[in-house]
């Protein structure tokens, strides 16, 4: 399969971006804005029917040298793990430039638009690069975009949240970048050559001590990403103070490269190391779950709230990831499309009433199922796919996390069913607080309820709300083959570690030691 | 024997076209359009229930339709499909749902004729109804799972139907979130179940399935039966998980009837009984199901002696009936339970629509000190709610006779004498605290405020509740003692599909004097309300005086809602609040970023004073930082 199609997702936000700063008017931003990112939904729909389900391999791939001197090429592929997360991304940026046109942002339009497009030219890019420099690059290009939008759009404690988002990220970045360098330098003995190609990486050898350290730089830095507890802090903050575009896609696609990090990176780059750390990471997606939710429960803020919902949301992929079978790696996978799709509604859905009323607090709601019905109905139906009601998306994903986690850690999936409940609880203590009561604000009686537009934007989600959770066999058979290729790498490095005698420093040495220690 | 019957589909498009109709049509149609659809819908889901059922008795016993709409979950090995069974369990299950269905859906267009909400009424009932279908046809345990968390969230938006008062939006989150915890049991079931399979290389989660693979089942069979008898506590309004079922009781009254008496709580009734094969690997099990059932039966049966609002009295003696069912599951007696099941939803969805028609005549009054002498007033409604008391009290003849007298004595026939004494006592109270409510609303004075006109319901809501009065009457002819006409036609019926291990005893002697002890506890239940509320109505007020303390613990209902507030609502928001936002969260992990935060803020002073701190310079500080950082690296490790 040749063609140039993946370049031409990759690259058509930038020309659209380009588009944009050329338009001579700012409202026409807009429009152009909006049109342009519909080609890369185009094109990903295409890509989708293009692909051949049967593969587990890299598909319209793309390779030309770059910097040939360092062994740098621009090299992109696509899988089934990275073909819906592509066009979960573009359809997100489609409906939230569709929705910031309607009123959410006022200032300096044009400038917007340009900032989200080169934010999907980021994110696309570091879907499909296989090549460790060029993702490491877009990885990078996609933190700027963000920067501005939460700093120059966003709200009250802007630029704090700003600045602690690029803190916490940056963080990672850094020792990922020096991890990147030093497994390349580590790998010219065995190549011969410099080489940045993901491929060409997997399986140099590597002293335990080295997997272990690289590992852990990765997993440092897609971990703030996703993020996990205790690393979340940031993700309320820049939540909260992000416009809600900024929102919808920090939280429906940015929070998914870091776990798409560990699936494509992570994982199969260092896999004795990851099956070691399994239960650390369990441990910690389970903690996540359980935390993020009592917090999620107690927030007065519906942002913040969603937020914490995130990462008790994220704990459920890090748990199906590390569950390390396919049940719970495609469950994890379709949980990230899950996420993506009903906590971007969410954040869209508390956008189009804080542009009505210019508030997030729960306390100045109430009531308001009946001043706006339309609007309390959708609410529900996202309420609803957030909290895996089966019969709807989120379900099935959680249903495949459970399965896989409990086939190899049933403890985890035993806590982590806990998070169930809590879900409904903080979602609809959340809900009843907005949507039902008598209305006790004189405001809410009046506020109007959802335009065309705005109903438009949110129809696309409750549609694939609904036939994710009744017909998910398109996606989860495109998934399968890669994931089945990404676990036979697992496989065969525990066939090795079985193999050889556990190494006395290896981190599940060290966590074995720690736990007799505890007992 | 099975059969392809893709028609059976159609008992599930109906109530589909019906909320797709009702949600974006209905509230443009009008009411006549809407009462039309939202009713005609389960009418013809019923009849389809009936061409499928007339299918299966043409069909050798045992025999069951299937049909496999689409592949649904699958991954690896793991295989689910969106597939239905229709064998005599769920003939059964279905022709209830959708009939009982069918005519409180009737009667609904009474009782909502005054309010404005009638599209979304009718939408949240068809979808009801569709989910209540789906988890009665599902062939898998996992597509019942969806029908069984669908009827809770219908459950949920029902109860807070009148969403604008917050202590009903209150009770509806109440009963979501602990169905919440059932199911989270169920869930938990199911994954026990799937890995002691999967073990072995079976990846299935069909009845057919599960069944063909019981053996497979025997060491997780215990753990797995516990954990969905969880799930069953939550739907089916259980010790422990009862909590909510009272507090639903705040939703339109036809809801109370089709949702939370008829079908949706015996759900964990069906659960049991569809999993029998599993059941009968774990005693141990089969007992808790038991004792459970006959517990909450005496508990609930005891609290429903002193409320006074109709609708409590009805939702706990629901309680007290559903652990008869448990009690007749646990014993074994699965065809029992479905029966006393099926008779239950007459006479309990009738006692409701009763009730219901009552508030209705009194606008709104639920309090039965504000009621009595109805019976001039509302004859229609008073026959029938009588022959429905008749029913519940089993007495002989009634639908509840046959079966709460095959459960008690299956119980007493399986070895547990101590809970059929339990069941007999509950017989006791509950002709008690029925015939009280009887008396209070129907005889003695009048105590309805003056300025209430009360007057019989419209035929729209009695037509109702006479097909419903005639079905508690003659419900349980289906099962006579064996020797009399057609014997046990339904447990023959039955029998094929559970295939209970245990001999089919019969009615026998010991039968008969096991009848007339419980007949005999029913009698004085009866005469004791008779003198407390009849000849002597100011003795209650001077019992509740003298064992006030008592009477307190059972008006506040053992207190237990308190004490599942403090443990599960209070400590767990004081908790999250306190130690994890404001401690952890924003104390100790912010305290630390902060603090790394200022000390690279101080790092950057010189730089931030000259710029004065705006966005861009941050960014630039950082982009530089991270571009000499990796070029240093790039240095070290390439370039030297």
């Amino acid at each position: 399969m040749g063609g140039y199609w993946l370049t031409a997702v990759i690259f058509t936000p930038l020309l659209g971006a380009l588009f944009v700063l050329a338009q001579p008017e700012e409202r026409a931003a807009w429009r152009a804005g909006f049109i342009f990112s519909l080609i890369p939904l185009a094109i990903s729909i295409y890509l989708f029917a293009a692909f051949d389900p049967a593969q587990a391999q890299y598909q319209f791939v793309e390779q030309y040298a770059w910097i040939p001197q360092f062994g740098i090429s621009y090299h992109v592929g696509m899988d089934g793990i990275s073909l819906f997360l592509v066009i979960l991304t573009t359809v997100l940026f489609s409906l939230t430039l569709l929705y910031s046109g309607g009123g959410d942002i006022e200032t300096r339009p044009r400038a917007f638009c340009f900032f989200m497009l080169l934010l999907e030219m980021g994110l696309l890019g570091a879907l499909l690069a296989v090549d460790l420099f060029l993702f490491y690059v877009f990885w990078e290009l996609m933190l700027i975009p963000m920067y501005f939008l939460i700093g120059i759009w966003g709200h009250g404690r802007r630029i704090y949240a700003a600045f602690k988002f690029i803190l916490y990220t940056m963080l990672g970045s850094i020792l990922m970048l020096v991890a990147i360098l030093y497994l390349v330098s580590a790998a010219r003995a065995h190549l011969g050559h410099l080489s940045f190609d993901l491929p060409a990486l997997y399986g140099v050898p590597l002293s335990h001590r080295q997997a272990t350290w690289l590992f852990a730089a990765f997993a440092l830095a897609f971990a703030i990403k996703v993020p996990m507890w205790p690393l979340h802090t940031w993700l309320p903050d820049a939540h909260t103070e992000a416009p809600t575009a900024g929102s919808v896609i920090l939280a429906g696609v940015m929070l998914k490269m870091g776990t798409y990090g560990f699936l494509r990176f992570a994982i199969p780059l260092f896999p004795e190391i990851a099956i070691e750390a399994a239960p650390l990471f369990l441990a910690l997606a389970v903690v996540g779950i359980i935390y993020g939710a009592l917090v999620a429960m107690v927030q007065p803020d519906l942002k913040r709230l969603i937020a914490y919902s995130s990462v008790s949301h994220l704990g459920f992929v890090m748990l199906g990831i590390f569950a390390l079978d396919p049940q719970g790696m495609e469950g994890a996978i379709y949980q990230m499309l899950n996420h993506g799709i009903s906590t971007g509604g969410l954040f869209l859905l508390v956008g189009m009433i804080y542009l009505r009323r210019h508030t997030r607090e729960i306390s100045e709601f109430g009531g308001l199922w009946r001043s706006v019905p339309i609007f309390a109905a959708v609410f529900m139906v996202v309420m609803l796919s957030s909290i895996g009601l089966p019969g709807l998306n989120g379900f099935v994903g959680e249903f495949l996390i459970l399965l896989g986690t409990y086939l190899s850690k049933s403890l985890a999936a035993e806590i982590a069913v806990v998070g169930l409940i809590l879900g409904a609880l903080y979602m609809l203590y959340a809900y009843e607080r907005v949507m039902f009561g008598p209305i006790t604000k004189a405001v809410n009686e009046t506020i109007r309820d959802l335009d065309a537009r705005e109903v438009a934007v949110m129809a696309p989600l409750v549609v694939l709300m609904l036939f994710m959770g009744l017909y998910p066999r398109p996606l989860l058979r495109r998934m399968e083959p890669s994931v089945n290729a990404l676990l036979g790498r697992v496989h065969a490095a525990q066939a090795r570690l079985d193999r050889q005698p556990r190494h006395p420093h290896s981190l599940a040495a060290l966590l074995d030691s720690t736990s007799v220690a505890a007992k | 024997m099975t059969a392809q019957f893709p028609a059976l589909a159609l008992i599930l498009l109906f109530p589909a076209i019906g909320v797709v109709f009702n949600i974006f049509v209905g509230p443009r149609a009008g009411r006549n359009a809407v009462n039309v659809a939202g009713t005609g819908v389960i009418f013809a889901a019923f009849a389809v229930g009936l061409w499928a059922f007339a299918r299966l008795l043409a069909m050798p016993a045992g025999a069951a339709l299937e049909v496999t709409l689409w592949p649904w979950i699958i991954a690896d090995q793991f295989h689910t499909a969106i597939a239905l069974r229709f064998d005599a369990l769920s003939a059964v299950m279905t022709l209830v749902v959708s009939g009982v269905g069918a005519v409180i859906h009737l009667y609904s267009i009474g009782y909502m004729a005054h309010d404005e909400d009638y599209a979304r009424y009718f939408a949240y009932m068809n979808l009801f109804a569709l989910s209540m279908l789906v988890l009665v046809l599902a062939d898998n345990l996992l597509l019942m799972f969806v029908g069984w968390e669908g009827v809770g969230l219908c459950s949920y938006l029902l109860i807070a139907f009148w969403y604008g008062n917050a202590q009903f939006a209150y009770n509806g989150r109440k009963a979501f979130v602990v169905n919440r915890v059932g199911d989270a049991g169920f869930i938990l079931g199911i994954l026990t179940m799937l890995s002691a399979l999967a073990a072995h290389g079976v990846w299935t989660l069909n009845f057919a399935g599960l069944q063909a693979h019981a053996a497979m089942l025997a060491p997780v069979a215990t753990m797995a039966g516990l954990l969905l008898l969880l799930g069953a506590t939550g739907k089916s309004a259980q010790i422990p998980l009862y909590v909510w079922l009272p507090d639903a009781m705040v939703g339109p009254t036809p809801v109370s009837a089709l949702i939370h008496a008829a079908t949706m709580v015996t759900a964990g009734v069906y659960m049991i009984a569809r999993l029998h094969f599993l059941y009968a690997l774990t005693p141990d099990a089969m007992h808790v199901v038991a004792v459970i059932g006959g517990v909450t039966a005496f508990f609930a049966a005891t609290v429903a002696l002193v409320q006074s609002d109709i609708k409590r009295v009805l939702a706990y003696s629901t309680i007290s009936q559903l652990g008869y069912m448990f009690m007749g599951v646990g014993a074994g007696a699965f065809a029992a339970g479905i029966f006393h099941l099926m008779t239950h939803a007459f006479f309990k969805g009738l006692l409701f629509l009763c009730a219901g028609s009552i508030i209705h005549a009194l606008k709104g009054e639920q309090d039965m000190n504000r009621m009595g002498a109805l019976w001039r007033r509302m004859p229609i409604t008073y026959a029938t709610m009588l022959a429905a008391t008749l029913a519940i009290c089993a007495v002989p003849g009634f639908s509840g006779y046959f079966s709460k007298d095959l459960i008690l004595e299956r119980t007493f026939e399986a070895g547990d004498e101590g809970l059929w004494l339990l069941g007999v006592i509950t017989a006791g109270l509950t002709a008690l605290y029925m015939f009280r409510l009887l008396f209070l609303t129907f005889h003695g004075t009048s105590r309805v405020a003056p300025d209430k006109h009360v007057h019989e319901s419209p035929p729209v809501m009695t037509v109702p509740l006479i097909i419903l009065g005639l079905l508690s009457v003659a419900g349980g002819w289906v099962e006579l003692p064996p020797g009399w006409l057609w014997g046990g036609a339904f447990s023959r019926f039955l029998m094929p599909v559970l295939c209970r291990s245990r001999s089919q005893a019969a009615h026998g002697a010991a039968g008969g004097a096991l009848g007339v002890v419980a007949m005999l506890a029913t009698l004085t239940g009866f005469l004791l309300a008779y003198i407390l509320y009849i000849q002597s109505p100011a003795l209650p007020g001077r019992i509740a005086a003298r064992a006030s303390a008592l009477y307190h613990l059972l008006v506040r209902k053992y207190y237990v809602d308190e004490l599942y507030n403090l443990i599960f609502g209070r400590f767990l928001f004081w908790g999250s609040t306190n130690v994890l936002s404001r401690g952890v969260d924003s104390g100790l992990i912010d305290g630390i970023v902060d603090g790394a935060g200022l000390g690279v803020e101080a790092a950057g002073e010189v730089t931030r004073r000259s710029a004065t701190g705006n966005v861009q310079v941050y960014a630039f500080v950082y982009l530089a930082g991270a571009v000499g950082i990796a070029a240093y690296y790039v240095y070290l490790v390439m370039v030297r």
